[in-house]
């Protein structure tokens, strides 16, 4: 009897990329789910526009650079993306907005440098990057979302506001966030005590964004419990931050925030399990992922306490993106039977 | 319950895997009948090929010599049973690209007869000295069993500089489906032991430990009651944590022992020997009993097999026959693979022999063997986690693929042992494997290119250095003789002159004196 060739081995195991990324977009379901409590259609207008456009987008580079399109389109690499920048940019976000971000997501970040793998930044940070660099007023007028006012938002009025412009009044119901909130009133030198006052503030951070936080942080202990992600990343960029918040929290806490309005407040947990974990542009040695998010967390407080943006999440992943090559080559583990590990 | 009293050490990375051993261990080895044809590879060894000592026609003894051993890295092959030699040809053999080699095709007379083959036993080993047994187990064609097939003398060749500490057994079986060091612990415990002894004496040690993963119950057992019945202090069992790739040699020594093996380099080198337990039974039965290596237990498995099993198999065997006895094909039979299914050779044809390297005939269904098409790295890292060799196999993937072999060697490709760890978990189901065998077989043709092209350049550089001196030697001779006919020209040749003129009137003078003597004496 006569027998096809093959090399060795002839077993692999069951894990799959479309598995891993259906079980990150699983993972994002609880922030996503206490988002839409917050801001209902806007946030579903958010995410249904920003799939949509990844995956078009997806499709038509396929297609340009004559790619197989159907296991590349069903690997879930785009929804992963789009989801993140949806749940990233402010709700009722307008369609050009969305739109615009997605083509500097998946057109220029990952296709453009060769499509799933060989992406050098996280695309959906540079696509949200590209939008607040370009459009900050757009990208910074979060709606209010304490009164629940835009929960009951109706579908008509939500497709009017992203598709049409919206309402002259939309700007009285939006809000500055948590982030937001503290910096500017700091730069008019009120004390924190002082700004917490004014009813927005929750027990760890802003009463809203700190249930959002719990949500992302629900889903990534999922993940790390999965499997899906290592525990090296989501640590060091939380205790990294949190380090940086503390020493000068302790040093005077009426002018920087605590540790945990750090942690609870912007992307803080949805990068640390979900943005910096992306494997493609994060660093893969287990020493090197220790450096990489401990610098992403550093930047991130720099950024938002000395810098000129709120949040800093974004920023402080692109910048560490391109440190990857160089903290890998230097973190090598130590090869059996070799002495000391390269560099 | 297995008690083990020992530390042991954790190796980096490995895999939980689906064992599937209980399909062929729960039955007794079964020794085969005779196939109508045996195929006897010459080389069976790492190491260069024996010279053959039979022709076409010939009838041979079962256990005798049918290709020599005399010289550097040669194990000899004996024949498996008696009959007659029906040709000498080239034939298909168990290799990875599915190459031909010389192989003694023996056609067996059935009546198993030794005539005068087996060779002297020496009854009591310990009144014999460690060089002579190593010839015997050189001499009796005894290579490392576990599927590297390294001659087990040159493995027991150890230099005196460095005391060998600890004898380590690997009885891990760490591969799915393979089952035959298994049964043989179960079922020659004690030869085993015997063969352990053996090589304690000739290494000269005082410790063995016997490694064997935890998933075989019955094995650790009867090895321990051996080692209990024969009284034996200085051999330990030890109870390993069932996870792949512990089997390997160097992983292996890591559990055991803590040490590691130098990248590169020799178990010898940190004070330790390891051998195989089939290894072992066979350097017994060479030493006492004077039977060479001519069969050895194998399983055939799989679900595209009827009745997995282990079997007694004489060397040569066919593949086909094998299976013949493990109740034939399954509907369901799709691959035949020489080994495991993590690091076994893939086989064309059934008609290929089993040879000293084969433990196991592993017949596969689809479902085991689907391949995905490949998507590109994501470098989740998954690979990393998992390598035992704590090498970054999506880095080593990504230099290989780019041909920057440069590269590949500096993130240490060839301390890649090939186990097939980082293949398995890859969720983009990259064959990484055949990455790092290409970047090592390109980097391994491009040294030897580069070693010839040096020999040619030193070649080269020493006929021009030639030429250039051989001119210059003439150029000073030429200068020489110049210099001569110049030192002539000047006050050499008038000096020669006046010695001349001078020589001349001396003779002169002579003429004249005997002139004037011989007028005197007249006068």
């Amino acid at each position: 009897m006569m027998f096809n060739k093959r090399t060795s081995p002839y077993v692999t195991g069951k894990q799959d990329v479309s598995v891993i990324m259906r079980q990150v977009l699983y993972a994002l379901v609880p922030g996503t789910l206490v988002l839409i409590w917050y801001f209902g259609w806007g946030m579903i207008s958010n995410l249904l526009l920003a799939i949509v456009f990844a995956e078009l987008l997806e499709w038509g580079m396929l297609t340009l650079r004559q790619r197989p399109v159907r296991p590349f389109l069903s690997d879930y690499s785009a929804v992963v993306t789009a989801w993140l920048l949806a749940v990233a940019m402010p709700a009722f976000a307008p369609w050009w907005l969305i739109a615009l971000a997605m083509v500097f997501a998946v057109v220029i970040a990952k296709h453009l440098y060769g499509g799933l793998g060989y992406n050098p930044f996280n695309p959906a940070m540079i696509g949200y990057a590209a939008m607040l660099v370009s459009y900050p007023v757009q990208m910074t007028i979060w709606p209010a979302p304490l009164d629940f006012s835009f929960a009951h938002i109706g579908l008509g009025q939500a497709v009017q506001q992203v598709f049409a412009g919206g309402s002259q009044s939309w700007d009285a119901l939006t809000a500055a966030t948590p982030l937001d909130a503290v910096k500017v009133n700091l730069g008019l030198h009120k004390t924190l005590n002082e700004i917490y006052a004014n009813g927005q503030f929750g027990l760890l951070a802003g009463q809203a964004w700190q249930w959002v936080s719990m949500g992302w942080l629900l889903g990534g202990l999922w993940l790390l419990w999965q499997r899906i992600i290592s525990w090296h990343i989501p640590v060091a960029l939380l205790g990294s931050l949190a380090l940086m918040a503390g020493i000068f929290w302790m040093i005077n806490p009426q002018v920087y925030a605590s540790p945990l309005f750090h942690l609870f407040s912007g992307a803080a947990m949805l990068g640390a399990f979900f943005i910096a974990t992306d494997p493609v542009s994060a660093s893969t040695t287990p020493l090197g992922k220790l450096y990489y998010a401990g610098g992403i967390g550093a930047f991130t407080y720099i950024i938002r306490t000395w810098g000129g943006y709120p949040d800093a999440v974004a920023f402080s992943v692109i910048m560490l993106n391109m440190a990857v090559p160089l903290i890998d080559y230097y973190t090598q583990p130590r090869v059996y039977g070799t002495k000391r590990q390269q560099g | 319950m297995i008690q083990t009293l020992r530390k042991l050490w954790r190796n980096p990375g490995g895999l939980h895997l689906d064992y599937h051993k209980e399909i062929s261990n729960t039955k007794p080895v079964v020794h085969v009948p005779l196939a109508d044809e045996l195929i006897i590879p010459l080389q069976q060894h790492t190491g260069y090929k024996p010279t053959l000592t039979v022709a076409v026609g010939d009838y041979v003894y079962k256990g005798q010599e049918i290709a020599s051993h005399t010289g550097f890295m040669k194990v000899p092959v004996h024949a498996s049973t008696s009959g007659t030699i029906t040709a000498i040809e080239e034939r298909p053999i168990a290799h990875p690209s599915g190459l031909s080699d010389l192989c003694v095709v023996l056609k067996p007379d059935g009546k198993d007869d030794w005539g005068n083959a087996r060779l002297s036993p020496y009854p009591d080993y310990t009144q014999v000295d460690g060089e002579t047994l190593r010839l015997r187990i050189c001499a009796a064609g005894i290579v490392g069993m576990g599927g590297a097939v390294f001659p087990s003398a040159i493995k027991l060749n150890v230099h005196d500089n460095i005391p060998i500490e600890t004898l380590v057994i690997n009885g891990a079986e760490c591969e799915p489906y393979i089952t035959c060091d298994d049964m043989l612990m179960r079922e020659q415990p004690e030869e085993i032991l015997r063969g352990v002894q053996i090589m304690m004496h000739i290494i000269n040690t005082q410790h063995a430990l016997i490694g064997i993963e935890d998933n075989k119950p019955e094995a650790i057992a009867a090895m321990q009651a051996a080692v209990a019945s024969l009284g034996e202090r200085r051999i330990e069992i030890a109870a390993i944590p069932t996870l792949y790739p512990s089997g390997s040699e160097k992983q292996l020594i890591k559990i055991l022992t803590g040490k590691e093996v130098p990248s590169g380099g020799r178990p010898a080198q940190v004070g330790i020997v390891c051998h195989n337990p089939a290894t072992a039974r066979a350097i017994y039965r060479a030493v006492v009993l004077g039977e060479p290596l001519i069969d050895r237990y194998l399983t055939v498995t799989g679900k595209g097999v009827a009745e997995p099993c282990n079997l007694e198999v004489p060397l040569g065997t066919p593949v086909q026959h094998l299976i013949e006895q493990a109740g034939g094909y399954t509907a369901a039979a799709k691959r035949l693979a020489m080994g495991g299914p993590m690091m076994g050779i893939s086989l064309q044809s059934d008609q290929i022999p089993a040879v000293k390297a084969t433990n196991c005939i592993l017949v596969s269904d689809v479902a085991e063997t689907e391949q995905q098409t490949a998507l590109p790295c994501i470098r989740c890292g998954r690979c990393a986690e998992s390598c035992p060799a704590s090498l970054l196999p999506q880095q080593l993937y990504w230099y290989a693929r780019s041909r920057d072999f440069d590269k590949a060697e500096q993130y240490h490709l060839f301390d890649c042992i090939e186990c097939g760890c980082c293949a398995y978990v890859c969720p983009s189901h990259i064959k990484l494997v055949d990455y790092y065998r290409f970047a090592k077989a390109e980097i391994r043709s491009q040294r030897e290119a580069k070693a010839k092209a040096d020999l040619a350049r030193e070649r080269h550089e020493f006929h021009l250095e030639r030429i250039e001196r051989a001119k210059r030697e003439k150029a000073e001779k030429l200068a020489k003789h110049k210099e001569q006919a110049k030192t002539n020209t000047d006050d050499g040749k008038k000096a020669a002159i006046q010695a001349a003129l001078e020589r001349a009137k001396a003779k002169k003078a002579d003429a004249a004196a005997a002139q004037t003597a011989n007028g005197e004496t007249s006068a």
